[in-house]
């Protein structure tokens, strides 16, 4: 029963007084006349098994630092990992405005009260459908591998096929999500993925065999530029044409922060568009900080697949003033339940904001300068920890800012090299040798342009001193 | 009715342009570390790096803007933006507009936090993996489920896990090409028809009867073709299905598993468990019910929890512990695999840890009665203003929430639950959200309490909804015109952004149709 001593920061009618005289006003006795529908066989009795509050602010925050700092930060390490969670600068003024408790805190308030909110994220769409190329963009949703997934299914319900090709050199996080998505092959709706082969020598997806398992079946070709791996899939243009000549989609994946200087995929023909945005302006939180965005061509199959809630700039009475309202919402999960397009939710707003903080404070020159310096530093490391004796290359083909080292060749695992590593402070590149077990010793880095050249310098010498 | 003030309020107003529209040439926000000399005489030059397939040939036509009009600008909408903490956000019923304590925020921004990067070695995460294994063991105690995962990015995510795992669970035994339906009902979330749906399964929804789930419906909706329930208690309407332990039998003895969406916790922490009455999994939303602020929605987290038998499917990698130290588990040959990349959105889940922390058992408690109780204090208000109405269960009371209906408003005066949201906000709360579609209850609307607010928030809340609903019959202009104190008039014609030809998703579009 009630405790009425009980008063808490959190909870503004603890205070007894109140209570009573809330009760006294409705006429209940004690709100467990509210809780008398629930049957007695069902109601939990006795006390919670956790642990008594810390109602203490300061208490409460030593407690939680305490256990945080048992955290060692990519601060206090000289971090090269990446595969999908990248360190970048995150710029000062994107942490002020997401931090804004306005932005922090909204929900669903509408048009009117939420005017900001819906401008934010316009700007937002709007930075990004400069960025890639293109004019639609919807509201992003939980990673990359998500909104992979979820465009082949646009795919497939647009082409009203059900196969998809995805390169072999994917990251298999991303397709363990869209097999998810996609499959078992039983149920209703399942559309079979199938890899088509990467070519040994540069890693880029091998065109002979795509024309060998495209068919009239195919709903989509998913490519990613970046790939996984690192290297620049510069093919585009001939995948997107292989693609359309099938009747297929072409599904580009990007890490959008090399688009100031790698072709945008809209400009290549890329059909549906999809990514995360982490990498522009978001901290890592140890994954905490995944978003995936699709953005498509401004046509109407489009918009009528696309599972995302996608705004609208509208006209208001008054001349010259703007709102924003939801495009066609009652094709969505919340319009149309188990009928609607997949299903759509709660998922990473407050990142769309950040983005576009990001976007703004880059301009064109930032990010063309950021891609040219990530591509240079990424170049410089690789460079230099192939002079290593036993470290050989993998792919020829020229990566963005991650690379494969092959250490085959010297005698040692990743997984010993990253442990002595770890003893020199520095994170080692990702062991990728039981993900493609075919290219043996293999380390995936991740070069940056938080990355000073005396960074990669000590990663050198590091592991010059590890290889001995 | 109390006698209340009504705030004279005013929204900032800007009159702020898209940042499409602002910027010079030259103008730069921020400045990136070059590569340095000797990287530059190192390395082959961009055009040897790159094949001009590969290259970008035009510049993003993405503004050119110095650091403090950039800053400016976003500060602006931020105050064009009135959120919860500003706006005594009860309206928004189902979601828990709940305070999110400051200090957790400030704890989340640590570098311990934000600078990790999930494929660390483990030893050096073991402060999140701690938070992730401790929190799991709470939520089992709230919930009297056997074990959790945070992977999911928000709570309709859970319930897909949810789907999936039923997929999973069934295979397993051979039965998933016959058990290929899962039931739900008209007041659970629509993610709870949706997400099986995206799973592949075929979905019942129970008709009502008296607003309560049908139970005669569910037993002749089960069959061998039965996969799972996804249900909710009390259902978006505030309303406690008391049967509820029947409807689990009656899926069980079917051979379906239980699942509740617990999305409408706040009222039963402490009070009531999924498994006292029968559920095989369930979820909460950390977002609401425990505190992690909605950020324009998201990120969030759907803490999936599941009874034992359900445990070998759980999404991989779980947090195990080994003597005194965490690690992460991938061996998991019967795990559905992967739902989100690394391991869900952590800075949540931290958030809701130390706000379980500092509430303690009886905190938890008293937030989930108070919860209920200003409920009943916002209802025994409401109920006198003339117009509204409470549909179903006559005399039955409700839980956390009520979805309310202004039906009789409109009849009476033409105005119903659009209008009446339009006009609320020029009084400084935040507008109500109305209903989950379809509008089984007409001009419906949904406040949630919860236990935040005040008396005073309360009695202001309830004061502003009297107002409009009066001006509705005394000055219909007044409403017809709404809203008078925001940053802009009403919108002209929402059917601009159902048509292909005028909507309108991103500046370029539009300039392409409207500035040719």
């Amino acid at each position: 029963m009630e405790n009425k001593d009980f008063v808490h920061p959190y909870i503004a009618n603890s205070v007894a007084a109140i209570r009573e005289e809330m009760l006294k006003e409705t006429g209940l006795k004690s709100v467990y006349d509210v809780y008398a529908e629930i049957p007695e066989k069902l109601r939990f009795k006795g006390r919670l098994d956790i642990p008594e509050a810390i109602p203490s602010e300061y208490l409460l925050k030593r407690h939680v630092e305490d256990i945080l700092k048992k955290n060692a930060t990519c601060g206090e390490y000289l971090s090269f990992l990446g595969a999908g969670c990248w360190q970048h600068h995150v710029p000062s003024v994107v942490d002020e405005i997401v931090n804004r408790s306005e932005f922090l805190t909204a929900y669903c308030g509408a048009n009117y009260s939420d005017l900001g909110k819906y401008q934010a994220r316009f700007e937002f769409n709007s930075l990004m459908a400069e960025l890639l190329d293109i004019d639609a963009v919807a509201n992003p949703i939980y990673d990359w591998g998500d909104v992979a997934g979820r465009s082949i299914r646009m795919a497939s319900r647009i082409t009203g096929k059900n196969e998809a090709l995805v390169p072999g050199t994917i990251c298999p996080q991303r397709l363990a999500e869209i097999r998810q998505l996609c499959q078992p092959e039983e149920m209703d709706g399942a559309i079979a993925i199938r890899l088509v082969d990467y070519d040994p020598a540069t890693g880029l997806m091998d065109l002979e065999d795509l024309r060998r398992k495209i068919s009239d079946k195919t709903a989509a070709v998913y490519f990613e530029n970046p790939s996984y791996l690192g290297f620049i899939e510069d093919q585009g243009e001939e995948i997107t044409k292989i693609a359309h000549a099938a009747g297929a989609q072409s599904i580009a994946g990007v890490d959008p922060i090399s688009l100031g200087i790698l072709t945008p995929p809209g400009s290549y023909g890329a059909d549906i568009i999809c990514g995360d945005l982490q990498s522009l302006g978001i901290h890592m939180l140890a994954g905490g900080g995944q978003s995936g965005f699709i953005a498509f061509r401004d046509e109407e199959i489009y918009i009528a697949e696309c599972p995302l809630e996608i705004y609208s700039i509208v006209d208001t009475v008054k001349e010259g003033e703007f709102a924003f309202a939801e495009v066609r919402s009652e094709r969505t999960s919340y319009g149309l339940r188990d009928k609607g397009k997949d299903w759509v939710g709660t998922a990473s707003g407050l990142w769309t904001i950040g983005a576009a903080v990001y976007l703004s404070l880059m301009g064109p020159a930032g990010m063309r300068e950021i891609g040219e310096v990530i591509l240079k530093k990424a170049a410089y490391a690789r460079n230099l920890l192939l002079t290593l004796p036993g470290v050989k290359p993998v792919f020829t083909q020229t990566n963005f800012k991650e690379f494969l080292v092959d250490f085959s060749g010297t005698g040692k695992t990743v997984a010993q090299i990253n442990q002595g590593l770890k003893e020199k402070k520095i994170f080692g590149g990702k062991d990728v040798s039981a993900e493609y077990p075919e290219l043996g010793q293999c380390a995936l880095y991740c070069v940056t342009e938080i990355h000073t050249e005396d960074d990669i310098q000590r990663l050198y010498h590091a592991l010059q001193e590890v290889l001995k | 009715m109390k006698d209340v003030k009504l705030r004279n309020y005013r929204a900032p107003q800007y009159d702020e342009p898209l940042i499409m529209e602002m910027g010079v040439p030259g103008r730069r926000g921020i400045m990136v570390p070059p590569a340095g000399a000797k990287i530059d005489a190192s390395v082959p030059s961009l055009e040897e790096l790159l094949s001009p397939r590969a290259r970008r040939q035009t510049p993003p036509a993405i503004p050119e803007i110095d650091q403090y009009h950039v800053l400016m600008h976003f500060l602006r909408l931020s105050q064009m933006t009135l959120g919860m903490e500003t706006g005594i956000d009860i309206g928004e019923g189902t979601c828990t507009m709940k305070y999110s304590p400051k200090v957790n925020e400030a704890l989340t921004r640590m570098p311990q936090m934000i600078d990790l990067h999930p494929l660390q070695p483990e030893e050096t995460l073991q402060g999140i993996l701690q938070i992730i294994w401790e929190l799991e063991s709470y939520l089992k105690a709230i919930s009297g489920m056997d074990a959790f995962t945070f992977q999911t990015g928000g709570g309709a995510h859970a319930t897909y896990v949810n789907a999936c795992i039923t997929r999973k669970y069934h295979q397993e035994r051979g039965e998933l090409n016959q058990r290929n339906e899962v039931i739900t009902t008209q007041f659970t979330h629509p993610c709870n028809a949706a997400t099986p749906s995206t799973a592949g399964f075929k979905v019942i929804i129970l008709p009502l009867k008296n607003g309560y789930p049908d139970i005669e419906a569910l037993k002749a909706a089960v069959s061998e073709r039965t996969a799972a329930i996804h249900m909710t208690n009390p259902e978006d309407t505030g309303i406690f299905n008391p049967r509820v332990e029947e409807f689990t039998k009656i899926v069980h003895d079917a051979g379906g598993l239980c699942f509740y969406d617990q999305a409408n916790a706040n009222g039963l922490m402490g009070i009531a468990r999924a498994r006292e009455a029968g559920f095989d999994a369930c979820h909460f939303n950390l977002h609401k019910t425990f505190s992690s602020p909605h950020g324009c929605e998201g990120p969030a987290a759907g803490a999936y929890g599941c009874s034992e038998k359900l445990i070998p499917y759980l999404p991989a990698p779980v947090v195990v512990k080994q003597g005194d130290k965490y690690h992460l588990d991938y061996d998991r040959p019967q795990s559905i695999g992967k739902v989100r990349s690394f391991y869900g959105n952590l800075s949540v889940i931290v958030k809701a840890y130390a706000w379980i922390r500092s509430m303690g058992p009886e905190g938890l408690r008293t937030a989930s009665e108070i919860s209920v109780l200003n409920n009943q204090y916002l209802d025994h208000l409401l109920m006198q203003i003339d117009g509204i109405t409470r549909p179903y269960a006559e005399g039955k009371p409700r839980f956390e929430q009520i979805r309310y209906s202004m039906e009789k408003l409109k009849e009476e005066t033409g105005f119903g639950s659009h209008e009446i949201q339009d006009r609320m906000v020029d009084f400084g709360i935040q507008s109500y959200w109305l209903s989950h579609h379809p509008y089984v209850v007409p001009e419906p609307f949904t406040p949630e309490p919860c236990e935040t607010y005040s008396k005073e928030d309360i009695e202001y809340w309830a004061a502003v909804i009297a107002r409009a609903c009066q001006e509705a019959r005394e000055t219909p202009e007044v409403i017809r015109q709404a809203p008078h104190n925001q940053p802009i008039s009403h919108v002209k014609d929402f059917d601009q952004a159902e048509d292909p030809d005028r909507w309108a998703i991103t500046y370029r579009a539009y300039r392409k149709k409207y500035k040719k």
